[in-house]
């Protein structure tokens, strides 16, 4: 509880950091700061209103403490491309990118814990050889590249799977029928984002894999005549997910960049394309909260991956 | 300082990153000898042996590195793209950007990569695209080493006061998702490559920073240090003369890390279209792809695969120079 505690307590001089570099990003533009806070097509009158809401023409630290005020209390700003409160519109799209990143992350690092066995298992073989130079390329490659050669292949040669947006237009499912159609939408985009993931978990489990059966528990148990199956499983592969642990959850703001790409390839209404569609139109405030919302995320992220190291690790918790 | 020793510190976050944080496959959740609070140190990058700088010691790396295939194979791709991107010209000569046959025209003889929508030749556009991809990633991991070498080395060998504010300073930068703060300041301030390289620079040196750091305090306890001490040696000399040479190899092997991180964040921001439209690259050439893949797939599959080459390249150099700059732990995770 206390590391709990400890770790929660780290993490508030980062938020106020970030906060502070936003603050810094928005004045430092070129021309006035009005237009990265509210927006490029205000009238007259509602810039007058934001000048006053956020001090404009007051000390930078008073401007500073308003931002922040605005900012703790939930309070965005306002889109003029939607039409609606910065937060809200956020909000909405959150859903289809958190099914994305879930079925991206928890396939990719499922698989790529069963190929880090397979290769270790086995290893310097060519089996082994093969995995290693597959996820070399996988994690060489750029994701969303992939994404465009899987709609190459499958658009244009199998189609066997959609490549566009998350449901089949005006298809009017409802219910199971619904939920498959959407699944059979996600595969694509979800194998696009979580390649990244797949090489790099494949490649963390191999290697912790491969040190962890050199060790003396590891030893002390084949001494006593443990199966082999049973050594691999109960004791050298949860010490070798440590390292697997702080990829994955490390990896929170790589993931969100991957879906921003993977979103725009494949038409999928999250929270990537709305960044991009953003930046085509200059909504400055949406375009300062998103990046608000991905770096607090990544700092929470970092966090709760602490907290699962410690848990799976007793050690930890009382250095 | 054994394995099960440092596997019982707390994890580690390679902290926010974006697409390119490929560094983060190196940490495994260990930390280096005396790095009890900034995450962890890749394992084969945890604390290099002192060497002398000598011609000796780098002939011994030399014979290391060049005894693993794939070293090799990435230092001659990395030699082969260099060389085609500074020879674009004469490779493929004339404007990349110049119309040079019909638009949309399947690979052939004419056109080896065929033709994108407004007739360019698509194998121009690749030969001249290695420049970019290539110069941005050196030159920001270059930057980052550069930053990363700094920080680390004042922060472990003052200690105290400029440690903390260094080390907070650090775990900032590593938090901010380099992606979308490139985006945003694409956004805000306008696209242009030399502004892009300068923030991938200032945004990849934490990790540098770090292994420095662990390096420098780890060196600063030893013999030949405290001798330098004891003869009244002043701290700058100590620093320059006797710490940092032995602290080089960590530094040398994060910054050649990164440079496949770089090219792939580079080529992700102009796919966005918010790189540079006025040099030819290959994110800019997959941006134009786009809208083409369905009626003309080479457009997009040939500055894809050059990009992917680069990279590879660059990570296989990069695994190469750690194994031979670390011989202690060859073999932990070698892949030849």
């Amino acid at each position: 509880m206390s590391y709990f505690v400890q770790r929660l307590a780290q993490a508030v001089p980062l938020l106020l950091g970030l906060l502070v570099l936003n603050f810094l990003l928005i004045h430092a533009a070129p021309g006035d700061p009005i237009y990265v806070l509210a927006g490029q097509s205000g009238d007259a009158a509602y810039y007058a209103e934001m000048r006053a809401k956020f001090g404009l023409d007051r000390p930078v630290l008073e401007q500073l403490a308003r931002y922040l005020l605005n900012i703790l209390g939930g309070d965005f700003g306002y889109s003029y491309a939607f039409s609606q409160p910065v937060f809200g519109v956020v909000l909405g799209r959150v859903p289809a990118t958190l099914l994305l990143m879930l079925a991206g992350t928890g396939v990719a690092t499922l698989l790529g814990i069963w190929l880090g066995i397979v290769a270790a298992r086995r290893a310097e073989s060519p089996i082994d050889h093969l995995i290693s130079a597959a996820t070399l390329v996988g994690y060489s490659m750029p994701a969303f590249w992939l994404g465009q050669v899987l709609i190459i292949v499958f658009a244009a040669g199998l189609g066997a799977f959609p490549v566009q947006g998350m449901a089949t237009a005006r298809g009017g499912y409802v219910g199971l029928r619904y939920v498959a159609d959407v699944l059979w939408h996600l595969a694509l985009p979800a194998l696009t984002l979580g390649i990244l993931q797949l090489a790099l978990v494949t490649r963390l489990t191999r290697i912790a894999l491969r040190e962890a059966l050199a060790e003396d528990f590891v030893r002390t148990a084949r001494a006593k005549g443990l199966a082999s199956g049973a050594i691999l499983y109960r004791h050298a592969l949860r010490n070798a997910l440590l390292p697997v642990v702080t990829v994955v959850g490390g990896h929170i703001g790589t993931l969100l960049a991957g879906a921003v790409l993977t979103e725009i390839i494949f038409a999928w209404p999250g929270l990537g394309r709305l960044l991009y569609d953003a930046t085509l139109t200059r909504d400055y405030p949406l375009l300062m909260a998103i990046f608000l919302i991905v770096s607090v995320s990544v700092v929470f992220a970092n966090i709760l991956t602490d907290l699962a190291y410690a848990w799976l690790d007793p050690r930890v918790r009382y250095r | 300082m054994t394995g099960s020793v440092s596997k019982a510190q707390a994890p580690n976050h390679t902290g926010g990153h974006a697409i390119e944080d490929h560094d983060a496959r190196h940490s495994a959740g260990r930390r280096g000898p005396d790095d009890t609070r900034f995450g962890s140190i890749p394992s084969r990058l945890r604390s290099i042996p002192a060497q002398a700088g000598s011609g000796h010691a780098r002939r011994g790396t030399w014979d290391r590195y060049r005894r693993r295939r794939a070293a090799l194979l990435g230092l001659a791709l990395l030699f082969g793209l260099a060389s085609v991107g500074v020879l674009a010209g004469l490779v493929a000569p004339g404007d990349p950007f110049r119309s040079s046959g019909a638009p949309l025209q399947a690979p052939s003889l004419r056109h080896w990569l065929g033709t994108d929508d407004l007739g360019r030749d698509v194998f121009a556009g690749v030969v001249h695209g290695a420049r970019l991809s290539l110069a941005v990633g050196l030159v920001a991991a270059l930057t980052s080493g550069i930053v990363g070498t700094l920080v680390g080395s004042v922060a472990g060998y003052r200690g105290g006061i400029t440690d903390d504010v260094l080390m907070r300073l650090t775990e900032l930068v590593q938090v901010v998702p380099r992606f979308f703060l490139a985006l945003l300041v694409a956004a805000l301030f306008g696209p242009g490559v030399g502004a892009i390289t300068l923030l991938l620079g200032l945004t990849f040196w934490p990790m540098t920073a770090r292994l420095l750091r662990a390096q420098v305090l780890a060196l600063r306890a030893q013999d030949f240090v405290l001798a330098a001490h004891a003869l009244g040696v002043p701290d700058h000399r100590i620093l320059v003369r006797h710490i940092l040479p032995n602290a080089v190899p960590v530094a040398v092997v994060s910054t050649a890390l990164q440079v496949g991180s770089a090219i792939l964040v580079e080529a992700a921001l102009s796919f966005l279209g918010l790189g540079d439209r006025s040099v030819p690259s290959w994110g800019n050439m997959l941006n134009g792809a786009q809208p083409l893949i369905r009626i003309a797939w080479w457009t997009a599959v040939f500055p894809g695969l050059a990009i992917t080459l680069a990279v590879v390249a660059a990570n296989l150099v990069g695994d190469g120079l750690s194994a031979a700059l670390n011989p202690r732990l060859q073999g932990a995770g070698s892949r030849e």
